[in-house]
């Protein structure tokens, strides 16, 4: 009786959600090409792809495609990874709440209006345009940087020739695009900090540093764990835009430039790269998956409230 | 409220240090436009520079002499952000009403099928085998429009959330009773009161799609279909991209491509429009991200 009662139930939405998969349909089925095609795709690694015959149809290699790529290129492309993606996560985190601090510390209005702005600004900015900035500043013969060096008689230095100044400019360039992402964020979350916190602080005495440690930092936990978890579960994944586009492609910075992204893609293009290509484009979603996972699970067992899922 | 002395002493000191960052911001803008307006000459023998020797709109004039390339680029970008934000808002905004229907059959199996693609993805090469080989849009407008930018799954779910919270169950079941479908709940109730997330994720689809180069890297080899941003980046190696489709090369018109500022000023006008918008949206996009944050 129960059960037939459930069916029925059951009958009645199922009929009732047939115009809702109507209007799924478009969605769900981009979502089955664009991402989860490519995912089945992922077979392409462990085979000798050729065009003709197709991911399919291609001949398989077993691993070989993978133990070419460790044998060459795969300790580098994981050191710049790993090395960037860990200095990015703390500048990011640093500089984000030191800004958002400031910012939401100030007390005319208009003025913290204007700032927050403008550290969002280069948000918008095409990482292509940004190369052509990055330039202005570095060019050899006409950039602004080597200009001043030579007034104040200084030598010149050939930038896009010299890898040992490109952890620096890339993280200055990460940092000067991205920040304001973080900063919003922890703007967001001091906004939701209950002001008379502050003020019982103040009564009692507590110093600014004070009522930052005790009543500022842990109510950006959430916002802030949840950042940390994207970005570890994103450690294997560069943004490609900054690495290819700001070096502008040059062969002489690979060896503190190349990451996996842009690895990947540039085997992809090179002749008979695709074996290796799609090696290190298989290494990077399935360790990133992984992780992603696992700080997860980590997260979960402290404090179930911020896990992402 | 009286202000202590030490309140007056801490407000100069974050002021000085967020102007000082404010100028670190919006200071390489600026040169991206000063360099612009700056004559060829003034940039071959002092290099990029806030005060140019000499101040010349050549670099622009050469743009409208060589319009062919650039206007068509401009107009491409405008196409596929309208069309692709259009349908990205429009597509999202619907599943994500479906999704926000409790007595929708099988919502926990989609919602993770839609979750999923946030923690694992094939990469770059099945896809580019796939785009290029089964739907084959290499060197069509779609290979603009289609990889990765057209349905963004966190924005169904931030879409979803929003609709899930902020649209009262009551309001559904009185236009029920009134006899309403999905289609006039959808249309009267829930895309109404869901403005601005939808204004939210519009605009940052519209900013992806306006800023992309990379589906113009990877699928674009024929500049009839280059986007601003795709020509701008193939203007780095090769200084001729401009010249495709223009009047000036076929006439033969012998005006030398002022190589430095040319790019700068192509750049500029690509930015100028965000530039432009971004004051009256400021909010939007800083609520965006604040959302992105927060778990669907």
């Amino acid at each position: 009786m129960i059960t037939r009662s459930i069916s029925k139930q059951f009958k009645k939405n199922l009929i009732r959600s047939i115009p809702l998969y109507f209007m799924l349909l478009p969605t769900l089925a981009y979502i089955f090409i664009n991402n989860y095609i490519p995912m089945a795709g992922i077979v392409v690694a462990f085979k000798k792809y050729s065009a003709r015959l197709g991911i399919w149809g291609s001949d398989s290699v077993g691993f070989s495609n993978f133990t070419y790529l460790f044998r060459n290129d795969a300790t580098i492309l994981i050191r710049n990874t790993l090395l960037y993606n860990t200095a990015f996560i703390f500048l990011d985190l640093f500089f984000g709440i030191v800004i958002a601090i400031m910012v939401t510390d100030i007390f005319h209005k208009k003025a913290r209006k204007i700032y927050q702005s403008a550290i969002l600004l280069p948000f918008l900015v095409s990482m292509v345009i940004v190369s052509y900035i990055v330039y202005a500043f570095l060019s050899t013969e006409n950039g602004m940087i080597n200009a001043i060096l030579s007034s104040l008689g200084q030598e010149e230095v050939m930038w896009y020739a010299t890898p040992r100044y490109w952890p620096f400019i890339l993280s200055f360039v990460h940092l000067w695009k991205g920040v304001g992402y973080g900063c919003m964020i922890y703007i967001a979350g001091i906004a939701g900090i209950d002001p008379a916190l502050y003020e019982a602080a103040k009564l009692d005495g507590a110093s600014k540093w004070h009522q930052i440690r005790y009543i500022t930092l842990p109510a950006l936990v959430p916002s802030l764990t949840t950042l940390l978890l994207l970005s570890v579960g994103r450690i294997f994944n560069s943004d490609f835009g900054l690495f290819y586009q700001v070096p502008q492609n040059s062969g002489a910075l690979f060896d503190v430039t190349n990451t996996i992204d842009t690895y990947v893609y540039r085997a992809l293009i090179s002749v008979g790269g695709i074996g290796r290509s799609s090696a290190a484009s298989v290494f990077q979603s399935l360790v990133g998956f992984i992780l992603v996972v696992a700080s997860n699970f980590i997260v979960r067992k402290i404090n179930k409230d911020n896990a992402i899922f | 409220m009286i202000k202590s002395k030490s309140f007056y002493a801490y407000q100069s000191v974050i002021h000085f240090i967020l102007i000082l960052i404010t100028l670190i911001v919006v200071v390489p803008i600026i040169l991206l436009f000063m360099s612009s307006i700056s004559s060829e000459k003034a940039l071959i023998s002092n290099g990029y520079s806030f005060f140019p020797s000499e101040f010349s709109l050549e670099a622009y004039r050469y743009i409208w002499l060589n319009r062919g390339t650039v206007f068509r680029a401009y107009g491409m970008t405008i196409l596929i952000t309208v069309i692709g934000t259009v349908s990205n808002v429009l597509l999202s905004s619907m599943a994500a009403y479906a999704l926000s229907d409790k007595k929708l059959v099988f919502r926990r199996l989609i919602n993770f099928f839609i979750f999923f693609t946030m923690i694992f993805n094939g990469g770059l090469v099945p896809a580019y085998i796939m785009w290029t080989t089964v739907f084959q849009i290499k060197n069509t407008i779609w290979a603009l429009l289609l990889p990765n930018l057209l349905i963004n799954p966190m924005s169904v779910i931030l879409i979803r959330t929003h609709m899930m919270n902020s649209v009262p169950e009551s309001l559904y079941e009185v236009a029920k009773i009134d006899g309403a479908g999905h289609r006039v709940l959808f249309t009267k109730i829930s895309l109404p009161l869901s403005k601005p997330i939808l204004v939210t994720m519009g605009l940052f689809s519209g900013l992806a799609y306006w800023n992309d180069w990379t589906n113009g890297l990877y699928y674009l080899t024929d500049s009839k279909y280059y986007s601003i941003q795709v020509l701008l980046n193939k203007m780095i190696q090769d200084i001729q991209a401009i010249q495709a489709n223009s009047i000036a090369a076929s006439a033969g018109t012998a005006m030398t491509v002022p190589q430095i500022s040319i790019r700068m000023a192509i750049a500029f006008v690509a930015l100028l429009p965000v530039l432009i918008i971004y004051p009256f949206l400021q909010k939007y996009f800083a609520e965006g991200i604040a959302l992105g944050a927060v778990k669907g």
